[in-house]
């Protein structure tokens, strides 16, 4: 099987290329059957490779392929290689399984828009370029997959352009997340003059040798590689293009702005975590932004009036938790609860799209309600994403992805009692906002009558997910119970196993912990929006009350810092420069030169008593400096 | 003799018009194109049937001109030669097809201008006798005058002075550098001479080096352009009709770097080094003031015009490296410039022509009804922004790695041009073909010549993306030339004139030598 890895990327570019030359001469069906088809080909052609990879492990657990050498300048040599690991295996069996069936869900959901075709062009290009950066053996080609899914989000996020405002959400994502890959490209220059290679598989080896632990450049290129995956992640300080990019239709938002894109940068330090162990300070700033993060992020989707702003910064917020375990070296917890989100977190999205649209568009929480019994399927299974996701004990897959980041989070060799104490409080806010969002939209008093309900091509995928997200989570059981090891295992010849940390810890008062909390903040949130709405109105009569929740509604302020901080200036110097201050230096040399032949041509007046005088008050002066003189 | 030929042919070719277009419109234009296609596909073969061996120089051919004061009629080519005539001449095609049906007045002379331009641009790649240079370079400016003062757009007499100003004023100090150089090595040696190959390696003083190469490097740096002497590119680009703005951003411009990587660097080396931070300096300032600059323009044109003058600082940072990588890089950069470029130029051509306005402010939504050029468009801005996959990407890449090394911080803010051209790169897009449709006139989409054009471009920035392995192999020799010239092998320049020698030696009786075989 091993010759076929090239067809997995291949497959989604040829549907692309496809639909970018001949999609607009096709009908609708020819369309979706490439777009879909291509994507879900390339899906089976995973599932033949993992099975195979799985039954029989390769030599060293990897497979590579190499296509061709990109180009060969000095000892750069850069090869279009595809490299398959468990890590990469993992990745890529979410990208084209969840790929497929948020495709098949698209082909009902964008049927009525009129650039259908346009529309699975940059979703199949997507799904290419994230492949390619998953597969990547070395870190050039990754960039390329990089900045291409950069692309995709940039071009879907702005695919009802329209719209001023779409416009915008596109630029700014593209923009913020090309500050990180600007840093991430410098960690590059640094590992190739370091390492005289880009290949990941020669850096991760080598690295150990050449740079002592705790080594400036090594802090240094891992602060960088981070940079570019904050950027991409949507972590602090770069998180703030993620909520204004749900401006793009749901199954973007489910593909790339949940399942696949943003984890990129939990993709990246998993894969990079030679460089980054090499240097505790940088493994600690992982940790900080993951945490800072989640806790941030957690209190905004607590605010947010639109369905799928709350789902926004919830995934923020849940990719903090993966930053968090990636920093204390919980590796494999980490990629376990990025799979687990993937699939509730594109769930609810694809269930929120299915609300939206049967509402005619309608963003708004607070003008849905009561759809629990008019959209049955949608109801039950955006109950049980919201179960994974608030990680309801026991019976979510959630539950067990989550559970272990809590536990590392303080137990492992880099936890900290302050980085668990932010985490669970993320966990009671998490448990909360689901409670709030899942109430809002389904029970109370109907406020806006449904249009069409959602068809099979659109429910079909709901529920395949919906079942994933609540058994998937059993591959990995905790140590106290069950200890079963599948996933972790799976990853363990990539990623080391996490190391716990000194002090004695008991497991089961973690769970009960993180158990009650999770109850703790859905019976609060439950009480507030359920039992006593009218509390909460009171509440917010009060003005302090207020202030903090337009704060958190805002984002805590951040777009508006770097508005004044940083676009504004930019911007104003720009404008008042527009005539280019230098040119203007050439055009005054030119008026001067101007004005004084324009002087001199002045005294040519044709008038003899000018000239007469003119030689008299001539001769006048050189007697006078004669006699002077 | 094939040499010759691609000049004969183009000064021919435009003689023939001028005189065609007396009696018939169309002629010219077929003669134009005719005449550009014979010496594409002749250098094609050319670059074919070399590619297999890694000699530096490759034809030679060599007369005497004006013995007494040691003219000599000579041109040779290596890879860096080859390649940028084989671009001249893809270009110079795609020039003809952009003005197809825009020029209506005086079609005969105008093709004669356009025809010499590429004659002077193609002997500037060829000459290697520094008179004979001095000459092409002339030849390629009074052409280029005339196509913007006559053909250009509203403003396009004071473009035209400008453009004329700043080129003349600065070929004038290199003019005097040449004569310089000519007199201290033939008062050195008692051969007095403009032959580049006896040229290389004149010792000269280091106080008159620094000097003489300020005379070269004003003039390629006023050409390339670098800041603060970037002020007539805007207003020639935008005032020039679109073939003008095809040629200049793609081929003039590149008569800068050639000059410096030809010229400036292997006569003066020691000169070179004690100018480079300073110029480095200049090219990073230049990534980013031009960068801003772009963002702030409302004439489509100008908006790109400014995008040269950040790309083609990393053209500078990229030489003055020393580096086999960055120097690549640079070869790749002139190529995927001229491409990027030269397409987003006849993109905005195409605009004008439909629109009758430059103005982004007067645009917007046209994607709805031009999606073939929106979809062209949006290559070239992400070649311009330096997306992966895409030409541009390489040579950024190959540039900062190999400036990486020499220079740390320049090479940083370098890079963070990068964030730059994203912002001005998107605005394009977002300016004319997102947002609410502007205006209520429908607006037709490509015709075939013009998806011609834009489609043969795409191919290229896409080939040079994913395998640019043909032209690094090409240029490769004469990186490596100019890479052991600064990695203190002082017997580089040396051994490249004595290289040349031999292989020039070898048949004495032909006056052209394949000096491969």
């Amino acid at each position: 099987m091993d010759n076929l890895l090239w067809l997995i990327p291949a497959l989604p570019l040829v549907g692309a290329m496809l639909l970018i030359l001949i999609g607009n001469l096709l009908p609708k069906t020819y369309v979706a059957i490439i777009g879909v088809g291509s994507i879900t080909i390339s899906a089976i052609v995973v599932l033949l490779t993992g099975y195979s990879f799985l039954s029989s492990p390769p030599e060293g657990g990897q497979l590579t392929q190499t296509l061709w050498v990109w180009f060969e300048v000095a000892n750069f040599k850069p090869e279009i290689t595809l490299y398959l690991d468990s890590l990469s295996l993992v990745f890529i069996f979410v990208i084209t399984f969840i790929g497929a069936l948020i495709h098949i869900y698209s082909a009902g959901f964008m049927a009525e828009d009129k650039d259908y075709s346009r529309f699975f062009a940059c979703m199949n290009l997507f799904v290419f370029s994230m492949l390619i950066l998953v597969l990547a053996d070395n870190l050039l080609l990754l960039y390329l997959g990089w900045e291409g899914v950069g692309l995709c989000s940039y071009l879907l996020i702005g695919f009802w352009h329209e719209s001023h405002a779409n416009g915008y959400a596109a630029r700014k994502a593209f923009i913020i997340t090309r500050i990180g890959d600007t840093a991430m490209a410098i960690g590059l220059f640094i590992l190739f003059y370091q390492f005289g290679t880009l290949s990941i598989n020669g850096i991760l080896q080598s690295a150990p040798n050449l740079w002592p632990v705790g080594s400036a450049i090594a802090t240094a290129t891992a602060l960088l590689l981070l940079a570019g995956g904050a950027g991409k992640s949507a972590q602090l300080p770069l998180q703030t293009w993620l909520p204004d990019a749900m401006a793009g239709p749901s199954p973007v938002s489910a593909l790339i702005h949940a399942a696949t894109m943003v984890t990129a940068g939990v993709y990246l330090i998993a894969r990079m975590h030679v460089i980054f162990e090499l240097s505790p300070a940088a493994q600690m700033t992982v940790a900080v932004i993951g945490a800072a993060t989640l806790f941030i992020a957690g209190f905004s989707a607590l605010t947010q009036h639109d369905i799928k702003r709350v789902l926004a910064y919830s995934t923020i917020s849940q990719i903090g938790y993966m930053f968090l375990a990636l920093g204390v070296g919980a590796y494999s917890a980490a990629i376990f609860h990025f799979m687990i989100h993937a699939f509730f977190k594109a769930l609810l999205f694809l269930a929120a799209g299915a609300v939206i649209e049967a509402l005619h568009h309608e963003h708004s929480m607070f003008r849905m309600g009561g759809l629990k019994d008019k959209l049955p399927v949608v109801f039950w299974t955006f109950l049980i994403g919201c179960a994974s996701l608030a990680a309801l004990p026991l019976i979510s897959s959630g539950f067990y992805s989550k559970d272990q980041i809590l536990w590392y989070s303080w137990a492992a060799e880099g936890g900290d009692a302050i980085l668990w104490v932010l985490a669970l409080s993320g966990a009671f806010i998490t448990a909360a906002y689901t409670t709030r969002m899942m109430i809002l939209t389904f029970w109370g008093e109907s406020k806006t009558e449904i249009g069409h309900k959602p068809g099979k091509l659109m429910t079909i995928p709901l529920v395949v997910l919906a079942f994933f997200a609540l058994f998937a989570g059993f591959i990995e059981l905790p140590h106290n119970f069950g200890h079963f090891t599948l996933f972790s295992d799976l990853l363990h010849p990539v990623l080391p196993e996490t190391r716990l940390g000194e002090s004695e810890t008991n497991e089961w008062i973690f769970q009960l912990v993180a158990a009650t909390v999770t109850l703790g903040g859905i019976s609060l949130a439950y009480y507030f929006y359920y039992k006593q709405p009218q509390r909460l109105s009171n509440l917010r009569s009060s003005g302090a009350f207020n202030r903090i929740y337009d704060f958190w509604l805002s984002g805590w302020g951040f777009d508006k810092i770097y508005d004044t901080l940083i676009v504004k200036p930019v911007v104003y110097l720009a404008n008042i420069n527009r005539r280019d201050i230098i040119d203007q230096i050439y055009n005054a040399i030119t008026s001067g030169t101007t004005a004084l032949y324009r002087l001199l041509s002045f005294t040519q007046s044709g008038s003899l008593r000018w000239y007469v005088m003119g030689l008299i008050v001539g001769a006048i002066l050189i007697l006078t400096i004669q006699i002077m003189l | 003799m094939i040499l010759v030929w691609l000049i004969l042919i183009l000064m021919g070719g435009g003689l023939l018009a001028f005189m065609l277009g007396q009696w018939n419109k169309s002629l010219p234009r077929w003669i134009a194109l005719f005449t550009l296609f014979a010496g594409f596909l002749g250098l094609l073969s050319l670059w074919i049937e070399q590619y297999r061996f890694t000699n530096t120089w490759l034809v030679n051919y060599k007369t005497e001109w004006i013995p007494s004061f040691g003219i000599t009629f000579h041109l040779a080519i290596d890879g860096l030669s080859l390649i940028l005539l084989t671009l001249t001449f893809f270009i110079g095609i795609l020039s003809i097809l952009s003005s197809w049906s825009d020029i209506r007045d005086r079609v005969g002379f105008y093709h004669f201008n356009l025809l010499w331009i590429l004659a002077g641009i193609s002997g500037v790649f060829m000459a290697m006798d520094l008179f004979l240079f001095y000459f092409f370079w002339e030849v390629m400016l009074i052409p280029m005058y005339f196509l913007i003062g006559i053909w250009g757009s509203e403003n396009r007499v004071y473009a035209a002075y400008k453009f004329f100003i700043f080129t003349q004023a600065s070929g004038l100090l290199m003019l005097l550098a040449i004569l310089g150089l000519y007199f201290i090595h033939g008062n050195n040696t008692g051969t007095f001479t403009y032959n580049y190959f006896e040229l290389l390696g004149t010792v000269i003083p280091e106080g008159t080096a620094n000097w003489l190469i300020a005379g070269f490097l004003i003039a390629f740096i006023v050409k390339l352009p670098l800041i603060p002497f970037h002020s007539w590119l805007p207003d020639a680009h935008s005032e020039a009709p679109t073939a003008g703005s095809l040629i200049l951003a793609a081929l003039l411009l590149k008569t800068g770097a050639y000059g410096i990587m030809r010229f400036a660097l292997p006569l003066f080396p020691q000169a070179a080094i004690n100018f480079a931070p300073w110029l480095m300096l200049l090219g990073v300032l230049g990534i980013i003031y031009g960068a801003i600059l772009a963002y702030a323009q409302t004439d489509l044109k100008r908006l790109v015009a400014y995008t040269s003058v950040s790309h083609m600082g990393f053209v500078v940072v990229g030489i003055f490296a020393f580096s086999e990588l960055a120097l690549q890089g640079v070869v790749m950069q002139l190529i995927t410039h001229a491409i990027s470029t030269g397409a987003l130029f006849v993109i905005a051509g195409i605009l004008k022509e439909r629109l009758h306005t430059r103005d982004i402010s007067a645009m917007g939504g046209f994607w709805q009804q031009m999606p073939k050029l929106g979809v062209l468009s949006m290559v070239f801005t992400m070649a311009s922004l330096g997306l992966p996959g895409l030409g541009n990407f390489i040579a950024e890449l190959l540039i900062l790695l190999g400036a990486f090394r020499s220079n740390l911080w320049i090479t940083i803010f370098a890079t963070a041009g990068l964030v730059f051209s994203a912002i001005y790169s998107l605005r394009i897009m977002q300016k004319v073909f997102f947002g609410p449709k502007a205006g209520s006139a429908p607006i037709s989409d490509l015709n075939w010549r013009e998806l011609s054009i834009l489609t043969s471009l795409t191919i290229v920035i896409i080939w040079l993306g994913v395998y640019p392995q043909p032209v690094i192999h090409t240029a490769k020799p004469m990186v490596k030339y100019i890479e052991n010239i600064f990695s203190g092998d002082a017997s580089a320049v040396k051994n490249n004139k004595l290289l040349y020698q031999m292989k020039t030696a070898e048949q004495p009786n032909k006056k052209e030598t394949y000096v491969s075989k």
